[in-house]
């Protein structure tokens, strides 16, 4: 048997590496994945409680963690389009006047 | 989990392989048989008896082909696309049911590989993931033919993905489960029949959304009236104009695969699967029908193919999106509702 | 034999996770994605969540990741502008800043305590089926589900208003 500490530890280093994503990217798109990631490692922690203590409420919040991750890579996309449309770049830098 | 019990499965899934790889061969061959039958030409009929060996031949002309690749392609996505397509096409065989059960060397063995409570949504899933292939084909290839081409086959596949799973949904309300060996058992003699004689199939109770399903499927196979992603006419081959060799030969392989998976599905949920007369008495015949049934659907497939024009881009849009998912929407209300009243 | 399983499949997971951020070309950066996405599913499967394992092919694997790549295509950026230098400066601040939460997050899990997973009894559905999650998601969870549905409706008609070109139709 697996035990808990390794389902959480990897999560943990994924959430890491995605948060370091985030701190070094300069690319929106790449930003972007990098938050996906950091999702999924907590999504991993959820799933690995639920397994563990057998109540089913944690894969319920992956669930709703899921649904979300779809709409706002969806809107998220979306702004990166018109952005991009209006600016012509992807970094993050060139965005920051809070209008398209 | 037993030594015995992994002889098993890695008997079964190279079984399954091998009789794949070769009626895929064949498909060919009937392909272009039923296309001269139905255009009143001949069809291949040189080489060997009825032009039998002429897979064969295919498949040797297809080994010793030039294979290139394109001086300006990205080459490690290049490399990779032809093989994101076959096996994800080659993955959703593990959980259809080809029979029920027979009795080999004193040993009861099922006709499936495995089952699992998740099976339908594995067969969605493995079916989504095999977009990457066509997708990655068209990028890397850097070929304006081929990037449309990706670019609408991938539009193309993920609408009438929704369509789809939308249309599946309706069976699983009547059927309960996700798992497939417990759909086809559901449709089989042991729940008796309508007015004495008419099988439970699914698709007495879901005529709207086997017709939806079936719309759909013929889109995600690629295949004509569907077949923008390769339409000769505009794009020259698609997304696998660059491709030669083996390589070409492997995303036609994944799409004959898509079209007997997609065909397997439509007998699993809506026609019963391997259900039949007799088969009680002689499992075995279980196997056959469940044969046959694919095979009539494979032949319906083809003999649309050959006799319809293809569709205008905007206008499979508008009917995947327009047409095809309120309709597979009302049905599955409609279908909630009934069951809601009465049970 | 599960241990070994789980150490491969931590293995391609972070490797993939690090290959998103070695990638240059977001491309490359969200077909490695799809390789932590596919472990991530597989550990899922061996924790028993089966309908979320198949969840997480079905809508991260086969939908939103798809969408990126299509996006990447279809925005076709000129070389540089994919590429984008990375601030070097960010970079020394980050390493540091990611050990400190691992740090952080491991003295964490070394203090949990390890308890057995717990054993299904026959005649009783286990946590994780489709079954026990469409019965919790529709009886307790039903408010949280009627919202996700809402919130992708409105995701639906906000991301159309976006994308849309001005004077479209």
């Amino acid at each position: 048997m697996v035990p808990l500490s390794w389902y959480l530890g990897l999560s943990a280093l994924l959430f890491t590496i995605g948060a370091m994503g985030v701190f070094i990217k300069r690319n929106t798109i790449t930003i972007f994945l990098c938050i996906e990631l950091m999702l999924n490692g907590v999504n991993l922690t959820l799933v690995a409680l639920s397994g563990f203590f057998g109540d089913v409420s944690g894969q319920l919040f992956v669930f709703m963690v899921i649904a979300v991750a779809a709409a706002e890579a969806a809107v998220g996309l979306a702004i990166i389009i018109s952005i991009f449309r209006n600016r012509e770049s992807l970094n993050v830098d060139d965005a920051d006047t809070l209008k398209l | 989990m037993t030594t015995d019990q992994l002889l098993e499965w890695t008997i079964k899934i190279g079984v399954i392989f091998f009789i794949l790889l070769t009626t895929v061969a064949y498909l060919s061959y009937v392909e272009r048989r039923v296309a001269g039958w139905i255009q009143l030409r001949v069809g291949p009929n040189r080489v060997g008896p009825f032009g039998l060996l002429q897979p064969l031949a295919d498949g040797l002309k297809f080994i010793f082909k030039e294979d290139i690749i394109p001086r300006e392609a990205s080459k490690w996505l290049y490399l990779i696309a032809p093989a994101a397509a076959i096996i994800p096409a080659l993955m959703s065989f593990i959980v259809i049911p080809f029979g029920s059960s027979v009795t080999l060397f004193g040993r009861e063995i099922t006709l499936h590989v495995t089952r699992f409570d998740v099976a339908l949504l594995y067969i969605l899933g493995v079916g989504s993931v095999g977009v990457y292939g066509v997708m990655l084909a068209g990028w890397s290839s850097n070929n304006k033919y081929s990037l449309l081409g990706g670019l609408r086959s991938s539009a193309q596949m993920i609408s009438y993905e929704l369509s789809l799973g939308a249309s599946i949904v309706g069976v699983l309300l009547v059927a309960g489960s996700l798992d497939l060996v417990t759909i086809v058992e559901a449709q089989g003699a042991t729940s008796g029949y309508w007015l004495g004689f008419i099988p439970k199939w699914n698709i007495f109770l879901q005529p709207i959304g086997f017709i939806i399903f079936f719309l759909s499927a013929m889109a995600e196979t690629n295949r004509v009236p569907f077949d923008l992603p390769e339409a000769e006419a505009e794009l020259v081959a698609g997304y696998f104009t660059e491709y030669s060799s083996m390589k070409f030969a492997m995303f036609f392989m994944s799409e004959y695969f898509h079209l007997i998976t997609v065909t397997s599905m439509a007998t699993t949920l809506y026609f019963g699967g391997w259900n039949g007369p007799f088969i009680a008495e002689y499992p075995f015949l279980s196997l056959v029908y469940f044969v046959l049934k694919v095979f009539i659907f494979i032949f319906i497939f083809m003999w649309i193919r050959f006799t319809m024009p293809r569709f205008r881009y905007d206008q499979l849009m508008a009917l995947g999106w327009k047409v095809l998912l309120p309709a597979s929407i009302l049905n599955l209300i409609v279908t909630a509702t009934v069951i809601l009243f009465v049970n | 034999m599960e241990k070994a399983l789980f150490i491969i499949i931590a293995v391609i997971a972070v490797a993939a996770a690090l290959n998103v951020l070695i990638q240059r070309n977001p491309l490359y950066s969200a077909l490695s994605l799809i390789g932590t996405m596919a472990a991530l599913s597989v550990l899922y499967v061996m924790l028993r969540a089966q309908f979320i394992a198949a969840v997480q092919i079905v809508v991260y694997a086969g939908a939103i990741l798809v969408l990126f790549i299509f996006v990447i295509m279809l925005l076709n950026a000129p070389k540089q502008q994919l590429q984008i230098d990375k601030q070097k400066g960010l970079r020394y601040l980050a390493i540091p800043l990611a050990g400190l939460l691992l740090a952080e997050a491991f003295y964490v899990v070394w203090r949990v305590q390890d308890i057995a997973m717990p054993v299904v009894k026959e005649g009783e559905e286990a946590v994780g089926t489709t079954w026990s999650v469409g019965v919790a998601l529709f009886t307790h969870y039903l408010l949280p589900f009627q919202v996700a549905g809402v919130l992708l409706l409105m995701a639906l008609i906000g991301a159309v208003v976006l994308a849309r070109r001005e004077g479209d139709k």
